[in-house]
């Protein structure tokens, strides 16, 4: 039994919510106040403009702060056994200075998460995520080997993505950075610190994601703004990479699914089929948590699928329920996120749809609803099953990529 | 002699029987209530007992009032308004012998990192905890305002109620069927134990599934009296707990103000001696001073005991008799109100925490939430008990002059007949020191501030209140005692062996607490006799 033994001075918590590392460098650039809280820490759903944050990504270099993501370093001599027990796909066939996205379930088969795994060395792993889960990750660690260390606040990170973004940290003096192939991570030297460079990101473009200790951040600013001012290079939002990660076709925890471990209604939970996430199940890998109950559910067809769609007309169809024909008489589905594609002028979606029609190829409606000059008016649309990414440009896989 | 006729006499003015009052009144019928005391409420009340200050004098704080009763009987209009504090404060003792304080705050962010500071582990897991609480409370809510089936019954509306809870529990599927089932059956402590692994959070959730119920944390049963009170909620947020403001009193004036608005009567000092039975039928009830009242129906608020003493045994089948003697009460609990001049200083609290407008607590581990019990079943009161402090004049600005507060604390366990002999002053007086030297040794200001005390052993509880051993819920929360087995099986659906009497307090499912749903419960049942409905 553990004392209540604690040496740090009581803290008055004046403000919930704690400002990033990087927050006191990009301050003086918020223009129009408008914030968001994301797992604790001030967030900014945009700095001035979003539509110019996002055009940013696909045109010069945006950057988004993720310091508020959850990281867990996982290490010792069980790491990826224990690592392989924890996520469905195999993680043993990761080389060092990889990146794989994954995802991890419960007993029951059904999500707790899904995010990305950063292996160092043989012994060293990091996982990257959205949600608090510490004591899972503890317990489900009971008889192996390792050790597990919530990092959230001592490591800072800053995505970096576009199609000149490469050419940035080239100037930053990162040499070699271009020769970093997608999911691929290297150490580079800076001002005598180190900077983690992976080329992952959220936004389906080219692009790399910075980790350093959080003592170094205004540095690191400081130091990429500088190279990257000539370029075009532009904090950005929370709304730009919301629509960012649409067109790439990614899906995020609490707007696709709920994690099972806060679900409290019945018929919440997702399995990674649902999400359309067969291809990070490997049952050939041996034992992994939930394989058993993933197993099963396998062999069975499924009843609901997230997938992408695309719906006639230009109306951003945000919460719109699916139906069978236009007179709504079957509800067969719902839209969990939606957008307008600037880039590729065409409105979709992902959504979950009800068999058969998540194969495509039958007759569906989008009821959306539409505020215009405060009034209502509802409108049906049809709409028909699409690939997934919905955007997906050749600089995102070319290494090196195009200096451009 | 002509006697007074009501179409229904409802017995004692506390929360449940003025809900009951109120829904039969609003039916149609001529209704009177009685109550003893000079004044209403019961366990509601809030009775000025020194120069301006306001109390809650007995029960202090809100969550499970059911949002339906006060929607149907317009409590909003009679000035019930109950407003959600946030906030808790967990003091903990260091063995250096310095303070520190683990917070509650409104946001969840801000509990996280105070709780990260003790256990970074905990912090996650207090949210998993939570979400399980949920689970349980998503499963249990339904059935509070619903009258609980008999399981041996072949009546269709039995059969069906129990099919309805049949559904709802195969509904949760394997896994969740399994967890209910081991949670009704656990103790708080083992519980918690699967969650967190700090002691001093442990101990801060465990207090509640003490309240009331003369078990240690450690007694199998005990998760589900800290469900009972988790499955309250104000305008939604699950959980929240509020004060109401003028203090709960205003809770049962509201209602007393409903009742009188749409044509009830009350009448206090006038307690009932005996229920008149003819034939196995009531048929009125004779008052303390001799007077009769005729009246066609009689619902008792009254606990299941008192109700069934007030009967002449030789109206009630053997086996009744026998039940309602064997129903546990147990009074575990005492109250003690304090006027204060000024926000007493806490250990470890830093100045202007927003905290101390929640709970405060001092207890310091399970293991002495434990020792409490023992103190108790030995006879006598904890030496260092579970207190539930609230400040309420820190949301309220109506209870005490400016500047001036109260203090509602709760206090689990204390006896009901000290093993060392009765409650003689001078043994309630010492009790009162105790639990004042008690919070001075985590406020060293408090006793110099402290203007006035109120003070309720269980055996007070018992005079002043009429509960039964001064059992807060008129009787204990224990799977033995709840849904169809309360107040006893086979009349559990508000009515009892006497055609025309039936009971609507607190020993009738779901139990107490401040939430009208026996109230309501038996209100219905009532009127489905009757034919009418509500």
């Amino acid at each position: 039994m553990k004392t209540n033994t604690n040496n740090n001075q009581r803290p008055l918590i004046e403000r919930p919510i704690q400002e990033t590392a990087f927050y006191p460098s990009y301050k003086h650039l918020i223009q129009n106040d408008n914030y968001e809280e994301w797992s604790g820490y001030t967030a900014l759903a945009s700095f001035a403009c979003e539509g110019q944050e996002y055009f940013a990504v696909r045109n010069t270099c945006g950057v988004y702060d993720i310091c508020p993501m959850i990281k867990y370093d996982i290490s010792g001599p069980d790491a990826e056994r224990f690592m392989n027990r924890l996520v469905t796909r195999d993680v043993s066939k990761m080389l060092p200075e990889r990146v794989v996205y994954a995802v991890w379930c419960n007993d029951n088969g059904h999500v707790i998460e899904d995010g990305t795994v950063f292996r160092y060395s043989a012994t060293d792993f990091r996982l990257c995520c959205a949600e608090r889960q510490l004591e899972w990750l503890e317990d489900s660690s009971i008889g192996y080997d390792v050790s597990i260390a919530d990092v959230t606040e001592e490591i800072a990170g800053l995505a970096v993505q576009g199609p000149v973004s490469c050419r940035i940290l080239k100037k930053m003096g990162f040499t070699g950075v271009e020769n970093l192939k997608p999911f691929q991570l290297a150490t580079f030297p800076l001002h005598g610190y180190d900077v983690v460079i992976s080329r992952t990101g959220f936004t389906g473009d080219l692009g790399y994601e910075l980790w350093i200790d959080v003592k170094n951040a205004s540095d690191l600013w400081e130091s990429l703004f500088s190279a990257g001012k000539p370029h075009g290079i532009l904090m950005m939002g929370s709304e730009a990479l919301e629509m960012l990660r649409i067109e790439a076709g990614l899906m995020l925890v609490n707007a696709e699914f709920m994690s099972c471990f806060q679900t409290v209604r019945l018929n919440r939970d997702r399995t990674p089929f649902e999400l359309g996430l067969d291809w990070l199940v490997d049952f050939n890998k041996g034992h992994f948590i939930g394989r058993r109950a993933l197993l099963k559910v396998s062999m069975k067809g499924l009843s609901r699928k997230l997938v992408g769609i695309d719906i006639d007309w230009n109306k951003q169809a945000d919460g719109a329920l699916i139906y069978d024909s236009k007179d709504a008489s079957k509800q067969i589905g719902e839209v969990t996120s939606a957008l307008w594609s600037p880039i590729l002028k065409q409105n979709i979606a992902l959504a979950y749809l009800d068999a058969p029609y998540f194969d495509g190829g039958k007759e569906m409606w989008a009821e959306v609803y539409l505020h215009r000059e405060c009034m209502w008016e509802r409108k049906m649309y049809k709409c028909r099953v699409a690939q997934r990414p919905f955007y997906s440009p050749d600089r995102r896989r070319l290494t090196p990529p195009n200096d451009m | 002699m002509k006697h007074d006729h009501y179409d229904a006499v409802v017995i004692g003015a506390g929360h449940n029987g003025l809900v009951t009052a109120c829904y039969l009144q609003r039916a149609g019928l001529k209704v009177l209530v009685l109550e003893r005391n000079s004044y209403i409420g019961g366990a509601t009340t809030s009775i000025s007992k020194y120069e301006d200050f306001t109390y809650s004098n007995c029960s202090y704080v809100c969550s499970l009032f059911r949002q339906e009763i006060a929607r149907d009987l317009e409590l909003y209009k009679f000035g019930m308004q109950v407003i959600p504090y946030n906030g808790g404060a967990q003091i903990i003792k260091n063995e250096d012998g310095s303070h520190d304080m683990l917070g509650a705050y409104w946001h969840a962010d801000a509990n996280r990192r105070d709780l990260e500071r003790l256990s970074k582990r905990d912090a996650n897991a207090y949210d998993r905890l939570n979400r399980d609480i949920m689970r349980q409370c998503e499963f249990i809510k339904p059935l509070l305002m619903r009258t609980p089936p008999d399981p041996t019954s072949f009546k269709p509306r039995d059969l069906m109620e129990l099919l309805y809870l049949g559904k709802r529990f195969y509904g949760l599927g394997k896994e969740r069927m399994l967890e209910t089932i081991r949670f009704y059956t656990m103790s708080a402590a083992d519980y918690l134990n699967e969650y967190l692994e700090n002691d001093a959070l442990k101990s801060y959730v465990a207090g509640g599934a003490t309240v009331g119920t003369a078990l240690g944390v450690y007694s199998p049963g005990t998760a589900y009296v800290l469900l009972h009170h988790a499955m309250g909620d104000i305008d939604g947020t699950v959980g929240a707990w509020g004060f109401a403001r003028g203090g709960m009193g205003a809770i049962s004036k509201a209602l007393n103000d409903s009742f009188i608005a749409s044509g009830g009567e009350v009448r206090v000092n006038a307690g009932v001696s005996k229920f008149i039975v003819e034939r196995g039928k009531v048929k009125g009830m004779q008052l303390e001073d001799g007077e009769v009242i005729d009246a066609d129906l009689v619902v008792s608020g009254m606990d299941v005991r008192r109700t069934f003493n007030a009967v002449d045994p030789n109206e009630l089948p053997a086996w009744v008799v026998e039940r309602v003697k064997n129903f546990r009460f147990r009074g575990s609990s005492a109250k003690i109100n304090i006027a204060l001049d000024g926000v007493p200083k806490f250990h470890g609290v830093p100045d202007g925490s927003p905290c101390l407008t929640g709970d405060i607590h001092i207890s310091q581990s399970m293991e002495e939430l434990e020792t409490a019990y023992d103190d108790w079943k030995a006879g006598r009161w904890s030496d260092k008990p579970y207190l539930d402090m609230l400040i309420p004049s820190l949301i309220d600005p109506t209870m005490t002059p400016e500047g001036k507060h109260w203090m509602s604390i709760f206090i689990q366990y204390c006896p009901y007949e000290p093993a060392e002999g009765g409650w003689t002053e001078a043994r309630r007086q010492a009790f009162g020191q105790h639990i004042v030297n008690r919070i001075a040794e985590f406020s060293p200001d408090f006793t110099e501030k402290m203007l006035h005390m109120e003070l309720r052993t269980p055996k007070d509880i018992e005079t002043e209140v009429g509960l039964t051993e001064g059992n807060i819920f008129q009787g204990e929360l224990t799977m033995d005692q709840l849904i169809f087995n309360r107040p006893i099986p086979g009349y559990a659906q508000y009515r009892s062996p006497i055609k025309g009497l039936y009971m609507c307090g607190s020993s009738t499912h779901p139990g107490g607490g401040v939430m009208g749903a026996p109230g309501a419960n038996a209100a219905r049942e009532v009127l489905l006799d009757l034919g009418r409905r509500n």
